[in-house]
């Protein structure tokens, strides 16, 4: 029984991350209709920032937020300047634009800092936290609480700010908002930067975990993806949710189910959610594509 | 264009196609018959993406099928490689087909997630089934030989193999996509209530599609097991699968020469890559992929098409 809440526990924990980073997706999706495959990249070039400011002897929590900043307006820059000009053409078109954006920062980190992994710190102690006869790694903990913090934060933005409103305005119907004076192109960049600070996040949470390679978000970002389609590509709640779910499973799958272990748990938590997919074909939590005709 | 010009142009390519044999070396042979078989699984690809519009991240799956049918049919019973090359075809279509079922309930991303499933689960697979696929260490070929009495070393041969299966092939697809089948293809994309109206039987097709297009592939994971002498998991993963979109975004989407360009792109472009910077090849490749899709965003043969048209109509003008 133990165990089990231990497993739970650390499963939430690394669905947390999964979740964070599946929000930074269906951010960018709501918005665009594109699904952007360079998120997690973008997450390892933040994480890489915040080694490079910490290396450089900055306090943790400073060079946090000093990456978060950065994330922002580069997630903003890369907007503008990438994705704008393909704004017009093809999804697919966009999502090519995307991929080769994966594979240019993905070699430029290897190039800077080479593949060899690296250490990331923790902000949280060491010392597990007891409660009872469990154990929690406080890692596991920490990252759950602000992973949750963020999403408080995001939802209050969303729900209660003019600028806000206006995100949602401008993703739901264009044509609308920019009769209204929205001005519809930069809601999309602002959008883009915050799911690269999501990103950021999501990246220093889990590298103290994996530690940091460029590739570390390789292996997250599949996860990321079943996790967005599992709650629904159009529910932000339902993507963390379904990070939380997919983190749970695997956890629970590897550890109890033998024949499978770590080797093959990819492959279970996937099957899980394509039977949930084809009982329920828009995720749990979306809305079924409505067509006109 | 008038297909007068258009033909010319065929007949002098396929000419030059016959001539290139004996005047470059083997290893440029052997990288030409790599684009014919990224050719033919490109089309493959474009019959479901392009024509049909449905998503698949899924296609090195069936590669991989294709190419351990051919591996493991020589390998444990000495079937001559000849025969399974339609094996392995008939087995993809199959397969395709059965996948098509479940995919049918699926849309858009959703569909794009299951198939993403599917090239992930796969090289994990192959190395569970040890006994049949040999494990991560993969099966050896030897490169087959060109029948007695024809005088051409084992990549000649096989580069006139490829070829000749992907003429075989190029022209099926046109004929089915020029056909009535195709416009039932092509009208489930644009509007498949639409088409239902019509009395197309969309489950169907769209399941056939799903056939067809896996049968491609796996005929040309089953020549790349051919040409290649040697199949592993790791080079079926979901990189592949990345890599056929792009070669048919590239290439050009809902076109049968697309499939030609995309595979000549994804063939030589990470070469070209490589010598330009040693350091960080993929970013110079990443370049690429960003640069072809802003200055053709319809891809090469619709920056082709495009580009005829506008030579065309310029010397129809009267000056």
């Amino acid at each position: 029984m133990d165990i089990l809440i231990q497993q739970v526990v650390s499963g939430l924990a690394t669905g947390g991350i999964y979740g964070s980073v599946a929000l930074a997706l269906v951010m960018i999706y709501e918005a665009t209709d594109i699904v952007n495959f360079a998120q997690g990249q973008m997450a390892v070039v933040s994480t890489y920032i915040a080694w490079s400011l910490l290396n450089a002897g900055a306090p943790y929590w400073a060079a946090f937020l000093a990456t978060l900043a950065i994330s922002f307006v580069g997630g903003l820059l890369l907007e503008r300047i990438v994705i704008r000009p393909v704004e017009g053409a093809p999804v697919l078109t966009v999502v090519i634009v995307c991929i080769g954006l994966l594979v240019i920062l993905n070699s430029v980190l290897g190039w800077i800092y080479s593949y060899i992994q690296k250490p990331f710190p923790s902000p949280f102690p060491d010392r597990p936290i007891r409660i009872g006869n469990v154990y929690f790694g406080a890692h596991d903990v920490g990252a759950l609480a602000i992973t949750v913090l963020v999403l408080v934060a995001l939802y209050a933005f969303f729900r209660f700010t003019t600028l806000g409103l206006a995100m949602r305005a401008a993703a739901q119907n264009p044509a609308s908002s920019r009769l209204c004076g929205i001005r519809v192109g930069w809601m999309l960049a602002i959008g883009w930067g915050l799911a690269s600070l999501i990103g950021a996040v999501a990246g220093m949470m889990v590298a103290p975990i994996v530690t940091l390679d460029p590739n570390m978000m390789a292996g997250i970002l599949i996860y990321a993806f079943a996790s967005a389609t599992l709650g629904g590509f159009t529910s932000p709640g339902g993507a963390v949710l379904g990070g939380l779910i997919v983190g749970v499973i695997e956890n629970l799958v590897g550890t109890y189910v033998h024949f499978i272990g770590t080797e093959l748990k990819l492959t279970v938590a996937l099957a899980v959610i394509l039977i949930v997919l084809l009982v329920r074909p828009s995720g749990l939590f979306g809305r079924a594509a409505v067509h006109r005709v | 264009m008038p297909s007068r010009a258009l033909r010319l142009g065929l007949v002098v390519v396929l000419a030059g196609a016959m001539v290139l044999p004996f005047v470059v070396t083997n290893f440029r042979l052997f990288q030409c018959a790599q684009v014919f078989i990224y050719a033919i699984a490109l089309l493959g690809l474009n019959i479901l993406i392009g024509y049909n519009g449905q998503f698949s991240l899924g296609h090195s799956a069936f590669y991989a099928l294709g190419a351990y049918t051919t591996a493991i049919m020589i390998d444990q019973w000495s079937v001559p490689y000849g025969w399974t090359i339609p094996v392995a075809g008939l087995l993809c279509l199959i397969a395709g087909f059965l996948f098509g079922i479940p995919a049918l309930r699926l849309e858009g991303l959703y569909l794009a997630l299951a198939t993403f499933a599917l090239a992930l689960a796969v090289p994990q697979i192959l190395k569970y089934f040890e006994h049949w696929t040999g494990g991560s260490q993969g099966i050896v070929l030897s490169k087959p030989a060109a029948p007695k009495g024809v005088p051409l070393n084992p990549d000649q041969w096989l580069y006139f193999l490829t070829l000749f299966v992907l003429l075989v092939l190029l022209v099926l697809a046109r004929n089915l996509l020029a056909g009535r089948t195709g416009r039932a293809i092509v009208a489930i994309r644009d509007n498949p209530i639409a088409a239902q109206a019509m009395g197309v039987n969309t489950a169907l097709y769209k399941s056939l599609t799903f056939g067809v297009s896996a049968a491609y592939t796996g005929i040309a994971g089953a020549l790349s097991a051919l040409v290649i002498a040697f199949v592993a998991p790791d080079a079926f993963d979901v990189f592949l699968s990345i890599t056929f979109l792009s070669g048919i975004v590239i290439g050009g989407l809902a076109s049968i020469s697309g499939a030609i360009f995309g595979a000549l792109f994804i063939q030589f472009v990470p070469n070209w890559a490589q010598d330009i910077s040693k350091a960080a090849p993929w970013a110079i490749y990443g370049v690429f992929l960003i640069g072809f899709m802003y200055v053709m965003p319809r891809g090469i043969a619709g920056a082709v098409r495009l580009g005829a048209a506008r030579w065309w109509r310029r010397r129809a003008e009267p000056s």
